[in-house]
């Protein structure tokens, strides 16, 4: 035992810190459900502003949905937008502030079902905007009610018997829509269910920001996500049923690179 | 003296705005306003003076873009007629919870639903009592001429960032369309950076800096004795707007024993009658409330100890008639006379009105 | 030839008890504690601190940023 503790404390000091906190998560403790992915994200999002120093010229726009107190949580300024309007609110900041980087941060129900008008013409226009999607089949928040991007089959409070086609159409791939527009730049999915895929997501919304800043048109980073609450499953079996149910509607990687589209092919005036 | 023009109302809106310094404008179009946008677009503005102006997909994204851009602290503003201000409801209620100064122009056409392009005033309750959901109130200007259609823009501006609250500009379609002679004012230069820091830098999204703590524009408060606090203050600041900034125009009424009580387009009409119904030895006057909230109670309470009647004259099915009745508190007649579906009464109409209603026939 | 050892600190007041990062080791370090914090969450800890190489698996899946990772080369 002594031995132990001697070891770890030649180990555990300052100058072998490897990796902790981000400097730019506030010291209060996040009030999503235990294992939940949005903290997986909030971190990403921290460490990818701090490491790009961006934190006196970043505006992040919040949703309405689990996500509404992410302002609680990054140290930046932010605008809470109604629910599904964040693309709207942050267009008009981006517009008016176009030295600025904003991104939104938005669930399912937020951007694929009452937002999607001000989702895709957000990126239809190119606004240079990064957008984060979090998908994760169901309405947190509000108890568990079918999302957009509900499974078929899965049981919801509000599909009590499973998402029925007859009566409740199809689930939503709209990151698939989002790579057909023209304003988009830059069209990803993600997870942040392993070490590894945490690696690849922090690449891809740094990437996302990064490309903001040219004016090249909107980035849309979607990370599909948990809910174990609302799964009612642990956050270990959610990560599992989520890459055996989720994962072959919504695969992973990227759907669009490369800018918004450069030719106008149907401007009249040639 | 400024440039003079003869210029359409909805027009007027639009070169106000630019020449004010209005660093930004998102709108949709909607007859009968839709002039506001198409000058806009046509005179460029963001060459100039870097005035930001777009066409968002709905009026429910407008008036968000406007929640974004106002709470950077910028001057912004849109515009809409009645039924796109219903879609802009959302919008309103979270820039008044979450204290954002910003310009709303309503151009009213008639209602409920579709309705007509025709004018009207039947927003008046919707303009006044909120709304949208909550308890919140927008400072509401009735411009009755091309004129005031352009002074109301900058002066809307001032009393937006007085309170830190939205401001309704609430014409009619018949302001909006019609030419009148013009004095506008000159050229502004947008607030620069610097300025803007310093006017909104305590409470506007510009970025985090170290020497401050993160700014949050938002109207969410799960405390519930913090929210009833954020309630008082919102109420507080409207008892201040009732106690410095009521405006309103009076005409004839230092005899009168009657009033008449219109604004907008229709205080024009009741003017002529005003006229006529002098030539006839009635001693009648006209009160025409500038502010509709806050609304000029004061003035009305203090005429109802000595006159012997009002009457007020909308387009709508009486709404600002309940609010006169408040004022009065019983202390003597208030009667209402209108028109609606876009019909105009005529001087005629209302003198009618007047002496069946009021005086005696 | 050189080791790599390393030890994580969980801050066991944030800790709600996931899960996450147990499953994520790779040398079954961690393992969730048979007592509780003040939120009654079976916080996070180090099980077996001997076989901690510092890969910072456990802080990267961490939804709640309480895992600080520290590492050192040894001879």
């Amino acid at each position: 035992m002594a031995e132990i503790a001697e070891r770890l404390k030649n180990i555990i000091r300052p100058e072998n810190l490897i990796y902790g906190k981000s400097p730019l998560l506030n010291e209060v403790t996040m009030h999503y459900c235990p294992g939940c992915s949005h903290g997986v994200v909030h971190k990403i999002i921290a460490e990818v502003i701090d490491d790009m120093g961006i934190q006196d010229s970043t505006i992040g726009v919040s949703p309405v949905g689990c996500a509404v107190f992410a302002y609680n949580y990054i140290d930046i300024d932010w605008s809470e937008a109604a629910h599904g309007r964040a693309p709207a609110v942050a267009t008009g900041i981006k517009r008016i502030s176009p030295e600025k980087t904003v991104f939104t941060y938005q669930g399912d129900g937020d951007l694929a079902a009452i937002g999607t008008a001000e989702t895709m013409h957000a990126v239809n226009r190119g606004e240079n905007i990064v957008m984060i999607f979090i998908n994760n089949a169901i309405y947190g928040m509000t108890g568990g009610q079918m999302a957009p991007t509900t499974l078929l089959g899965q049981v919801t409070s509000t599909t009590p018997y499973g998402r029925n086609v007859d009566l409740n159409g199809y689930p939503l791939k709209i990151t698939e829509l989002i790579a057909q527009l023209p304003g988009a730049a830059y069209v990803t999915r993600q997870s942040v269910h392993t070490p590894a895929a945490v690696r690849k997501a922090r690449k891809a919304i740094r990437k996302a920001f990064e490309l903001s800043q040219k004016n090249i048109g909107t980035c849309f980073v979607e990370v599909v996500s948990t809910c174990n609450s609302g799964w009612k499953l642990t956050p270990v079996e959610s990560n599992d049923w989520m890459v055996k149910h989720m994962f072959p509607l919504f695969p992973l990687g990227d759907l669009k690179d490369g800018g918004k589209d450069a030719t106008e092919p149907f401007n009249i005036q040639g | 003296m400024g440039e003079l023009r003869l210029m359409k109302g909805n027009e007027v809106i639009a070169e106000a705005a630019i020449r004010y310094g209005c660093d930004g404008y998102f709108g949709y179009p909607i007859t009968p306003q839709s002039e506001v946008m198409e000058s806009l677009m046509a005179a460029r503005p963001w060459e100039t003076t870097g005035m930001v102006v777009l066409q968002a997909e709905s009026e429910i994204a407008s008036i968000h873009m406007v929640y974004g851009a106002a709470g950077c602290g910028k001057r912004v503003m849109t515009s809409s007629s009645s039924p796109g201000i219903s879609l802009m409801a959302e919008g309103i209620s979270y820039i008044a919870g979450s204290e954002l100064p910003c310009v709303i122009v309503n151009v009213q056409r008639g209602g409920p639903g579709l309705g007509t392009i025709q004018p009207s005033q039947a927003d008046y309750n919707q303009a006044t009592k909120g709304g949208g959901h909550g308890d919140y109130s927008l400072l509401v200007l009735a411009p009755a001429s091309v004129q005031e259609m352009n002074d109301f823009v900058g002066l809307g501006f001032d009393l937006a960032f007085k309170y830190r609250n939205p401001v309704m500009i609430l014409a009619d379609g018949v302001i909006g369309q019609m030419m009148e002679k013009v004095e506008l004012m000159d050229q502004q230069p947008r607030w620069t950076e610097e300025q803007v820091k310093q006017i909104t830098g305590s409470w506007a999204t510009q970025g985090k800096t170290k020497d401050r703590e993160k700014h949050v524009i938002t109207s969410l408060e799960m405390d519930s004795h913090i929210m009833e606090n954020n309630n008082l203050r919102l109420q507080a600041k409207y008892q201040q707007m009732k106690d410095e900034d009521v405006r309103y125009e009076t005409i004839e009424c230092e005899d009168a024993d009657y009033i008449l009580v219109a604004f907008g387009c229709a205080a024009r009409i009741c003017q002529k009658t005003v006229q006529m119904a002098r030539a006839k030895g009635h001693k009648v006057g006209l009160l025409r409330p500038i502010t509709l909230f806050p609304f000029p109670e004061k003035v009305i309470a203090e005429m109802a100890s000595h006159v012997n009647g009002f009457l007020t004259v909308e387009f709508n099915a009486g709404q600002m008639v309940n609010d006169v009745r408040l004022a009065v508190n019983g202390k003597t007649r208030v009667e209402y006379f209108g028109r609606m579906g876009g019909i105009l009464p005529s001087p005629d109409e209302v003198e009618k009105a007047l002496y069946h209603k009021l005086i005696g026939d | 030839m050189a080791k790599v050892i390393g030890a994580v600190v969980v801050d066991s007041e944030v800790c709600k008890g996931c899960n996450l990062c147990v499953v994520s080791c790779p040398t079954q370090t961690l393992g969730l504690n048979r007592d509780v914090n003040s939120k009654g969450y079976h916080y996070s800890y180090m099980e077996n601190p001997e076989n901690c190489i510092g890969c910072s698996n456990c802080s990267s899946v961490c939804p709640d940023s309480c895992i600080a990772v520290y590492r050192v080369k040894v001879e």
